[in-house]
């Protein structure tokens, strides 16, 4: 287990400044065919949508097709259920994000010390990153939440509490954000534990010659060198979990007040057929993903330049 | 002191591993053992639950889920490999702003391109394809795979290299003989995660697939609203759909974290 042992450098070297032995063409030619298919594949479809949702197209009503101005924004914006999902979102994304972090932040600095079976329990702490996100959902679902026979209950009543909640119906954004927990727990305490593997040792140890307290040393050197690990992951994990359909679809289909936005706009598009609506709440999405995605580009690229360092 | 550190963490191991552990037991039970409370712990082992799975056309999306998995890795693999090389090696200028356009696309909602990506394959004919998801699993991986890659690739010493073209040898010669040894672990871990993102995906595979070239996961949604007597089989199923992510995963556990985190993490 490669990771787990001391590694010094956290980001790789720069390559050196291109020098000019090749023509520019032939430097280029490889790179070419992956990003001209990259930019026809992901960025042309961007387009479609803008043009899309300034339209008036319900797939159901060909002949009603036409230009719409900002109508799809406007409806966007005024409907309940768009406006719930726009929270949701949020609500989903923010709370999973945060209670990862934090319990993967306790398993890393856990994982970091030394005893016996660490691999074995770095291995069963990795296994539900590695559960497909569907099979896992519908695990929590039926085998996990049943008010009937499933597990949570089962323990229950093995404890001798005679309560057995039907979980999902009386906290269905709490199951949800629990199962996607579950599995996103071990991604933030990987990336946290490769953090504080790459700490250098000496200033702990200088420190602790000193007399510094075990909390001194994790407020004033681990935590600050696990700062940047913390917003990587935080950032990388609200990317995917913003972009969550898996679990909604699953778990409450959606219902309960727990639909996100990629799930409200599949219903648009899917079985309402509102393709203009669709693509206005799309190009919303893409708006509030460039908003993260600024920050996270900027935190990939400060762990970047420290290569040149 | 150290003691309590280890009995914590073991007991935290087996929390997140319970649910994990409970799916492959209840896998293995009858279906009226399945659906018991308080569960039945000890209950006969059968793999009845894994008849019933394979027996209900489990095969075809399978073999789905396999040909796009794996064709797209193969694609992304073609496609990464020569483009991180001129993100690193032989770098071209600007070098820096073409890797950030790459994860710039990672990070735009896939939701957001799905209605015309629908509608182009309405119109092409390509709905229930398998090829043209491969190809949108392509598009899906690339970024990843050229950033892993890339960070894969500068781990070769510029020493070597030197050395290499000094002693006479070419391009060919040196890919071959320098590049490749070094390269071929990132490679492997490369391809691992890739497969693993293609094989998880739903969304895509849900709207654009159908009865023809359904893959693993839409299979799988049509458990999401099964009644009576099914948990043995959702289990079996959930084991049998999951075992080449956990393959793959503890496979390429050494690289994972850099995998998952573009390579800024080692």
């Amino acid at each position: 287990m490669a990771v787990l042992t001391r590694e010094r450098s956290v980001v790789d070297r720069p390559p050196p400044a291109p020098r000019n032995k090749y023509p520019k063409w032939a430097r280029r030619a490889p790179l070419l065919p992956a990003l001209i298919f990259l930019i026809i594949v992901t960025q042309l479809p961007f387009v479609a949508t803008l043009v899309i949702s300034f339209m008036k197209w319900n797939s159901l009503d060909p002949a009603g097709r036409g230009f719409a101005g900002f109508d799809n924004y406007v409806n966007v914006f005024t409907d309940p259920d768009l406006r719930s999902s726009v929270v949701n979102t949020i609500v989903l994304t923010a709370s999973v994000v945060l209670i990862s972090l934090v319990l993967g932040l306790g398993l890393a600095l856990l994982l970091d010390k030394k005893f016996k079976g660490r691999g074995f329990v770095r291995t069963m702490l990795i296994a539900p990153f590695l559960v497909v996100p569907v099979a896992a959902a519908l695990i929590w679902k039926h085998v996990l939440y049943n008010p009937e026979y499933g597990l949570f209950n089962g323990i229950l009543n093995w404890l001798g509490f005679d309560a057995q909640p039907d979980w999902i119906s009386t906290m269905p954004m709490t199951a949800v954000v629990a199962s996607l927990v579950w599995q996103w727990t071990p991604f933030m305490m990987l990336i946290l534990l490769a953090g504080l593997q790459s700490k250098p040792i000496e200033p702990v140890e200088a420190a602790r010659i000193d007399g510094a307290s075990p909390f001194q040393i994790f407020r004033y050197l681990t935590f600050p060198h696990l700062r940047q690990y913390l917003e990587l992951g935080g950032l990388l994990g609200s990317i995917y979990i913003v972009q969550n359909f898996d679990a909604v679809f699953t778990i409450t289909s959606g219902g309960l007040g727990t639909a996100n936005l990629p799930y409200m706009i599949y219903q648009t598009f899917y079985q309402a057929h509102e393709y203009g609506e669709a693509s206005a709440a799309g190009v919303i999405v893409v708006a509030g993903s460039i908003l993260i995605a600024t920050f996270a580009l900027r935190v990939v690229s400060s762990l970047f330049k420290e290569e040149a360092r | 002191m150290s003691r309590i550190w280890g009995v914590l963490a073991w007991f935290a191991g087996i929390v997140f591993f319970a649910p994990v552990a409970w799916m492959f037991l209840t896998s293995l039970h009858s279906e009226s053992d399945a659906a018991t409370n308080p569960p039945s712990l000890a209950a006969p082992l059968t793999l009845d639950g894994y008849t019933e799975f394979f027996n209900s056309g489990a095969w075809p999306p399978l073999i789905n889920s396999f040909s796009a998995s794996i064709g797209s890795t193969i694609i992304v693999l073609l496609l990464a490999i020569p483009a991180a090389y001129a993100l690193s090696i032989k770098p071209v200028e600007k070098w820096t702003d073409v890797l950030f356009f790459f994860l710039s696309t990672k990070m735009m909602p896939v939701v957001a391109a799905l209605l015309p990506i629908y509608l182009i394959a309405q119109f092409a004919g390509m709905l229930d394809n398998i090829s043209f998801l491969t190809l949108l699993y392509c598009s899906m991986n690339l970024p990843i795979a050229v950033w892993l890659m890339r960070s894969f690739l500068s781990e070769v010493p510029r020493e070597i290299l030197e050395a290499a073209a000094i002693d006479g040898a070419g391009l060919i010669t040196i890919l071959r003989r320098v590049v490749a040894p070094i390269a071929m672990p990132g490679i492997a871990a490369t391809a691992l995660i890739c497969f693993i993102f293609s094989w998880n995906e739903l969304l895509f595979a849900r709207v654009l697939t159908g009865v023809v070239a359904g893959t693993a996961p839409v299979y799988l949604t049509g458990f999401v609203t099964s009644q009576g007597l099914f948990l043995a089989k959702v289990c079996a199923a959930a084991v049998v759909v999951s075992l080449p992510v956990l393959i793959a995963g503890f496979a390429a556990q050494d690289k994972l974290v850099q995998g998952l985190s573009l390579g800024a993490v080692k």
